[in-house]
């Protein structure tokens, strides 16, 4: 029980961070805010990808004739382009926001949607 | 050894996200984002994955605050609004049973460095063996994403391609379209 426990707490602990960046994305008004939520849900899946391909007792995945046993260098190629995309889609975002700003002269949602019903 | 500063850093992980989540200061959130991010940089080295490491650290911690604080700027946004307590209800219960689901379905998963756990298994242990005889690269990852998987990488350059014709779209005609309005207003 106690290494089943310590093999995933991990896991567990990432998944939190996962959820509270949703519940930011979800709860909150502020669109600069529901970025950064949306931003700390994307860290949180690329952290539990790069935690999938850890091997105990390997080393960084340079060949060297001193070590045998390396790190899985897959996960580790695929979340370096997930997070170059994530960051290109989060600017685009941002350039969303700052158009937003200039039409509405608000970047809270609820104010938004207040405008669009008087409309 | 390894596992206990893992953990250190992933309690402060989930600290510094609770905390963008509770701040009012939209400044103060920029600063903690730019925190969180160098926290999972830092968990990035103790998983053995350098490369995601340097990554994280210049894009995520750089790029990203310095693009939420251009934001932050260019909107004159200081604090946020209260949102009502209404809106917070389904959004909490959506995200405890998403969470909880998750963790249902981690039980699944091999303990953490498992070496026998499928991941590491067939391509991965051949990129292993044979990476550097075939690409002469000592790097895996490098050796990885650029030779093996060139591909993918030529299709994420289209994506950054995309964004960028996306936000100067958004952003480029901004300044002549004031311009002329400042010019009709006149």
């Amino acid at each position: 029980m106690m290494d089943f426990v310590l093999g995933h707490i991990n896991y567990w602990l990432i998944v939190a961070v996962m959820m509270v960046g949703l519940y930011t994305l979800m709860s909150r008004s502020n669109l600069i805010k529901k970025l950064a939520g949306l931003a700390i849900f994307q860290t949180a899946v690329i952290l539990f990808y790069v935690s999938l391909g850890k091997v105990t007792g390997g080393t960084v995945p340079i060949m060297d004739e001193k070590y045998t046993l390396y790190s899985n260098p897959l996960p580790q190629v695929l979340m370096l382009t997930a997070i170059v995309v994530g960051v290109a889609t989060t600017a685009l975002g941002f350039a969303l926001v700052i158009r937003i700003k200039e039409a509405y002269d608000s970047v809270e949602e609820s104010e938004i949607n207040k405008m669009d019903e008087q409309d | 050894m390894s596992l206990a500063v893992n953990l250190l850093l992933l309690v402060f992980l989930l600290v510094m996200a609770l905390a963008v989540l509770k701040t009012r200061h939209l400044f103060a959130m920029a600063m903690l984002f730019g925190l969180y991010s160098l926290l999972v940089a830092g968990l990035f080295v103790v998983l053995d994955a350098p490369d995601v490491a340097f990554t994280e650290a210049a894009v995520g911690t750089g790029i990203s605050t310095v693009l939420m604080l251009v934001t932050l700027a260019s909107t004159k946004s200081g604090h946020e609004l209260v949102s009502s307590e209404k809106s917070r209800a389904a959004p909490l219960i959506i995200c405890v049973v998403m969470g909880a689901l998750l963790i249902y379905g981690t039980h699944d998963l091999a303990e953490l460095g498992d070496a026998s756990s499928a991941p590491h298994q067939e391509v991965a242990a051949r990129y292993i063996e044979k990476g550097q005889e075939e690409t002469g690269v000592p790097n895996l990852v490098t050796a990885v994403l650029a030779s093996y998987r060139g591909f993918d990488t030529l299709g994420e350059v289209t994506v950054v391609l995309t964004a960028g014709i996306g936000v100067l779209m958004l952003l480029g005609n901004r300044k002549k379209l004031r311009v002329k309005e400042l010019a009709n207003g006149k």
